[in-house]
């Protein structure tokens, strides 16, 4: 019987055919911590009786959940992480490099068929470049820094089939919404999810990106997308490392497969407090929020900058909206501004911050007050996700996000495409 | 493993990381016992002082959802909560929660009400509910998870081996 993608890389990576259910050891091409689980990782590391890495080229520590430090307390914390950095010689992205699930594909830390794990749920990003990566917590990471192994339970596969092209206006994060209100938010738990079909062929990597970023808010432990020419000449551009693309087989099993038409997709927005409360654009037009946010490893990209800026271009942020602006990391922030994108945003009123994880996450940079409506490119939603509890955060499109700024409102970015490129 | 305590009911689906320690305090520090005070703190304002050593934590489906942060299991065990049972758990969760040792049973968690006094036998794979006279069972765990539980959590489990131990 053929195999899934999982199953092909979790093969190749312990050394044997592996089978789903089954209990397996495999060596790891990249390991990860950003600022809240590092600390907890080398506790651990330390408590294990950790006296050397296994391999301090394949293993990143990042600075950026609170980057810069907002208080002392994180201070601490972040230097722990650089002594630690240092002492055994691993690679440290310090603060205002980006996101960490921005900076190992782009830095060429990840590559097709790679073994990727990262104390950081989203890491599962990397998926959309043909790469079983998947979160985990800070002990099983220091087990890993020790060892360059991890043991997995052998996923079994959902299979999503996305048919048609997007429409315009319509992004690759309208369509991970869409998915995840039809797949709900634990309906793929422990499953590996393969995203195939036309409308994903269309994509370019950036978006890819995006969808695979939010296959963890559907349960699932990987997202994965095979491979293309477009992956492998976005990848020879950014890593040195050999590329291994597998594919699953024609006769692989699949648990579940889903096919949707996405032709007519619309503009997606998900509401408070869930990922999975997910409605077409129309149902929410028109509530007032208070602050947009654009950025995250989900929709920080330059991609998502150049979408935000053709919206924004001539036109000004609402009176009374904080409009901020994330870039993913230094290097898309720096190619947005040689592309005169920055200079769109922050002349319509935005507020550009340190490349990281912004205000996602509530540590600093943008915490909204009670009973504030947030429209974000993120990709939770949860109650207090953002630093306030009494706080509601909408979830949509960088597209859609921009088009709220200017409104004040939920707003339909179609409209502002449309008579541009009329 | 005998577990015996009261239930805490949180009657709830997607009960997610957030909840249980929210991000505004994780950053911080990593001094689990001073976290371990907002547990819950965003659904419960005085949860914390709620709790008497031993207690459970029981919710609906796909508990633990959202972050993989480790901090979230525990706050929880350092809370003094013995196990949390649901009917389901997130995956990044259900791992944290072994590897640092906090037991967490999958079973019908609509046969158990807050307040309910209850016995968890991990052995037999069972849950008592001895205010309603009723026995559940539990779904069992990987054998790779019992082992990493029974050694005390996966810091143990390496120290013992000095690796994985599979099989
Ligand atoms: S941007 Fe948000 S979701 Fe992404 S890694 Fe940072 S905190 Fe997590």
């Amino acid at each position: 019987m053929g195999e899934t993608l999982a199953e092909k890389i979790l093969s190749l990576k312990s050394g044997k055919k592996v089978s789903t259910g089954e209990i397996v050891l495999a060596n790891l091409d990249f390991i990860m911590a950003q600022d809240g689980t590092a600390p907890l990782v080398i506790k651990a590391f330390n408590e294990m009786g950790g006296e050397r890495v296994f391999d301090s080229s394949k293993i990143a520590f990042v600075i950026d959940h609170s980057a810069p430090s907002p208080n002392e307390g994180v201070s601490s914390l972040h230097k722990m992480m650089r002594d630690f950095a240092q002492k055994y010689g691993i690679i440290l992205y310090e603060v205002g490099e980006g996101v960490c699930h921005q900076l190992l594909p782009e830095k060429g830390h990840v590559v097709p068929g790679d073994l990727v794990i990262g104390a950081d749920s989203h890491t599962c990003t990397y998926g959309a470049l043909g790469a079983f990566a998947t979160g985990l917590g800070s002990t099983d990471l220091a087990a890993a820094l020790i060892s360059g192994k991890m043991w997995f339970k052998v996923p079994e596969t959902f299979e999503l089939i996305l048919k048609g092209k997007l429409p315009r206006g319509v992004y690759s994060k309208d369509l991970a919404l869409f998915l995840i209100g039809k797949i709900t938010a634990d309906g793929a738990t422990y499953k590996s999810i393969e995203f195939k079909g036309g409308a994903i062929k269309e994509l370019s990597v950036e978006a890819r990106f995006t969808l695979s970023n939010m296959a963890v808010e559907m349960g699932a432990k990987v997202g994965l997308i095979a491979p293309d020419e477009e992956t492998l000449t976005w990848v020879n551009k950014h890593s040195r490392k050999k590329s291994n693309p597998l594919f699953s087989d024609d006769d692989a099993l699949y648990e579940k497969s889903f096919e949707f038409n996405v032709s007519y997709l619309e503009p997606q927005v998900a509401k408070p407090h869930q990922v999975d409360n997910v409605i077409p654009i129309g149902e929410v037009e028109g509530t007032e929020i208070s602050q947009a946010f654009l950025g995250t490893c989900t929709n920080g990209r330059l991609e998502d900058l150049e979408i935000a800026a053709q919206i924004m271009k001539g036109r000004k942020v609402k009176s009374g909206v904080r409009f901020i602006i994330a870039p993913a990391s230094r290097e898309i922030f720096l190619t947005a501004i040689k592309k005169g994108l920055i200079e769109v945003l922050v002349e319509a009123g935005g507020v550009v911050v340190t490349p990281g994880c912004g205000c996602c996450v509530g540590t600093h940079n943008g915490i909204p007050s009670d009973g504030e409506n947030i429209i974000s490119s993120a990709n939770r939603n949860f109650k207090g996700r953002m630093g306030n509890p009494n706080a509601f955060i909408y979830l949509a499109s960088p597209a859609t996000v921009a088009a709220s700024a200017i409104e004040g409102k939920i707003a339909d970015p179609r409209k502002y495409l449309e008579k541009r490129l009329d | 493993m005998v577990l015996k305590g009261k239930v805490h009911k949180f009657n709830i689906d997607d009960l997610n990381t957030d909840y249980i320690i929210s991000g505004r305090y994780k950053f911080k520090t990593i001094d689990m016992k001073e976290l371990s005070q907002h547990l819950m703190e965003d659904l419960d304002e005085s949860f914390y002082q709620k709790i008497k050593p031993g207690d459970f934590i029981v919710a609906g489906k796909n508990f633990g959802c959202g972050s993989s942060r480790e901090q979230a299991p525990l706050v929880i065990k350092f809370a003094g909560i013995s196990a949390v049972l649901a009917k389901s758990f997130a995956r990044i969760f259900f791992r944290n929660a072994i590897n640092t040792g906090l037991p967490v049973i999958e079973c019908d968690t609509d046969q158990i009400e807050n307040g309910d006094e209850i016995e968890v036998n991990l052995e037999e794979g069972q849950v008592k509910n001895i205010t309603k006279n009723l026995i559940l069972s539990i779904k069992p765990l990987p054998q790779m998870m019992i082992k990493i539980l029974n050694d005390g959590g996966l810091v143990e489990h390496f120290k013992k081996y000095k690796g994985f131990k599979i099989d």
